[in-house]
């Protein structure tokens, strides 16, 4: 069973991320379950979402409290939400943000989970450049394809063609191959 | 065929195979996605001749839903809790004039305090309405439900809530078995109602009965459900040969084999006791599950059948009867009157109180050594609840109970994760 909990603002597609990689994985023939936290969203409101992925039936419904990866779109987070709030030692991480880990003052906590585990990715630009909207969810969903290797990079573009249509759908798909080169060069290199 | 899908929506697709003449519903969270899935299908005309009736109110909802199905439709709506309450008087009376609505609960608590989290309490509110009781597991479960729920309802001509917990399994995307128009066609007869109102042959449907034959409709209401205890195992067998898969019946067992405790519950809780359940006999507990699906009609001797060789056995249960204890509990104590087993209730989940594994371990071990009291309150934080208490005892204006506990957690708006 892979656990994975996604961060967020409400307006920033994090239900939908959730709900998207539990797609990419059915697409690949895996059990998914995502499910929100239950709320009434509201814009800019701290928002988490889960998504279990499993080669079984996944029957527990509890909130996910040992996480194998944290997405988290928004940075300002950090400093509100506990986001790394059960992350397996192993787990991974992939933050969106423009500025490198050692910029955030991250860099001694993704040492802890050792190179190639813990990322930033400029999501909110990649999102803005290709669908002309600050929404990072699909881009974050593709670097995490590329940083965890748990769902293929096909299985999200599938995800996005299931979902969206039309320019909506080929931008996200546009933005989704960026972000996952990007985040395959940069773990690529750090290895 | 296999979905990828929202709750909700593999709901709303059930709803669709089963041919509704007549859509009625008022939008309440958790329900909307259902009846807004289905207002797009009616106009699409996918659906078509089926007509998406707007009204004002939970309580019109009701009572379009009474007179379509008094007119021959097949009627179906959804709602969720102050919607359930709000409409409750025309859903006694769908049960009492025989109308064979469907109605999906998106489970949810009741206010006050005002709260749109999961529970059961607003189905269980209607627990004596006439109305039977189904409740999922899975949303695999909810769409099967609903398909047999049309059969059993129309059977009988009497009406059933279709229970599924809101939002852990309305807005869950999981893996779901749509079946195919053919299948639900075969297994679905079209509706035959025993009344309805023709203008060519005028009936009335609605007459006011006084002493001299009420008892006797009421009864009848009761035997009708007490036959659905009969139907309701042969139709999820029919069910399993038609659709290849265990959907609805009266009662589930899970690892009971030689199981001393057993733990008893009903809806999506279920699949969380199960894992925890699986871990524990790992580790060598003897401990099993009793899933209620049915709790109205209450399977009485199944209950009994499946606890009578156990020692003892804890309700789980997302409800309280304030003042009482448990609501489940009640009638599985009832159901083993005499047998001589150590019976536990635990409230848990209330107002979408997460239930965690660890606490569930905990709980279980717990009723394994018999340290229990007879009602306990899962995750309770006696903190804040001896802090309001203490300042109920010290001052006499004390204030708002929820706003003084919220103050207390240092909670400015209402949390969730």
């Amino acid at each position: 069973m892979f656990q994975v909990r996604v961060h967020g603002r409400g307006g920033q597609g994090v239900v939908t991320a959730a709900e998207m990689l539990s797609i990419a994985a059915f697409e690949e023939g895996r059990h998914a379950q995502a499910f929100p936290s239950f709320g009434s969203e509201r814009t800019g409101a701290p928002v988490v979402a889960f998504c279990r992925i499993s080669d079984r039936e996944i029957r527990s419904r509890e909130p996910i409290v040992e996480a194998d990866a944290v997405i988290i779109q928004d940075p300002t987070l950090l400093h509100q939400v506990a986001v790394f709030a059960g992350l397996k030692p192993e787990g991974y991480v992939l933050l969106n943000s423009q500025h490198r880990l050692e910029e955030l003052g991250l860099e001694e906590f993704a040492d802890v989970h050792g190179k190639g585990r813990f990322f930033s990715l400029p999501a909110t630009e990649i999102g803005i450049r290709h669908i002309g909207r600050p929404i990072p969810n699909i881009p974050l969903l593709a670097g995490f394809a590329a940083l965890s290797g748990i769902i293929r990079l096909e299985s999200v573009i599938g995800a996005i063609n299931a979902r969206f249509k039309g320019q909506v759908a080929s931008g996200n798909v546009s933005a989704a191959k960026e972000a996952y080169d990007l985040v395959k060069e940069a773990s690529c290199s750090s290895r | 065929m296999l979905k990828q899908i929202e709750g909700s929506k593999a709901v709303a697709e059930a709803v669709a195979l089963c041919r509704p003449e007549v859509i009625c519903a008022y939008p309440i969270s958790p329900q909307t996605h259902i009846v807004e899935a289905l207002g797009e299908m009616v106009k699409s005309e996918r659906l078509a001749p089926c007509e998406y009736i707007n009204v004002e109110s939970e309580f019109a909802a009701m009572s379009v839903s009474i007179g379509a199905s008094a007119a021959g439709a097949r009627a179906y709506t959804a709602t969720a809790s102050q919607g359930l309450l709000f409409m409750t008087e025309a859903v006694y009376n769908a049960a009492g004039l025989g109308l064979p609505i469907v109605m999906t609960v998106a489970n949810r608590a009741i206010g006050a305090p005002i709260n749109i989290w999961n529970d059961h309490s607003d189905s269980l509110s209607q627990r004596d309405s006439g109305w039977m009781q189904l409740f999922a597991e899975n949303n695999q479960e909810a769409v099967d439900l609903h398909i047999q729920a049309f059969r059993l309802a129309e059977e009988l001509s009497m009406p059933i809530m279709v229970c599924m917990d809101g939002y852990i399994l309305t807005h869950a995307f999981e893996r779901v078995d749509i079946p195919s128009q053919e299948e639900v066609d075969a297994y679905l007869p079209s509706f035959e109602p025993r009344q309805v109102l023709d203008p060519s042959e005028p009936i009335s449907i609605g007459a006011m009965v006084g002493p001299e034959a009420f008892m006797e409709v009421k009864y009848l209401a009761h035997a009708k459900q007490m036959q659905a205890i009969e139907r309701i195992p042969q139709l999820a067998s029919e069910f399993r040969s038609a659709f290849g898969r265990e959907s609805g019946g009266l009662v589930r067992t899970y690892r009971m084999e030689d199981a001393e405790t057993v733990i008893v519950a009903m809806g999506s809780v279920i699949g969380t006791i199960k894992d925890v359940v699986d871990e524990m006999r790992d580790e060598g507990h003897r401990i099993g599950v009793l899933t209620i699906v049915s709790y109205r009609p209450f399977p009485l001797e199944q209950v009994r059948g499946a606890l009578q060789h156990c020692k003892r056995f804890l309700v789980l249960e997302k409800s309280l009867a304030v003042g009482m204890g448990g609501i489940v509990a009640t009638d599985v104590r009832m159901a083993v009157t005499g047998a001589g087993l150590r019976g536990y209730t635990a409230i848990a989940g209330l107002g979408g109180r997460p239930i965690f594994k660890a606490q569930l371990h905990q709980l279980f071990s717990q009723a394994e050594k018999d340290e229990l009291p007879q009602v306990t309150f899962l995750d309770l934080d006696w903190e804040a609840v001896n802090r309001q208490q203490e300042r109920e005892r010290q001052t006499r204006r004390s204030g708002p109970v929820a706003e003084n506990i919220l103050h207390d957690k240092g909670i400015v708006s209402a949390k969730f994760g």
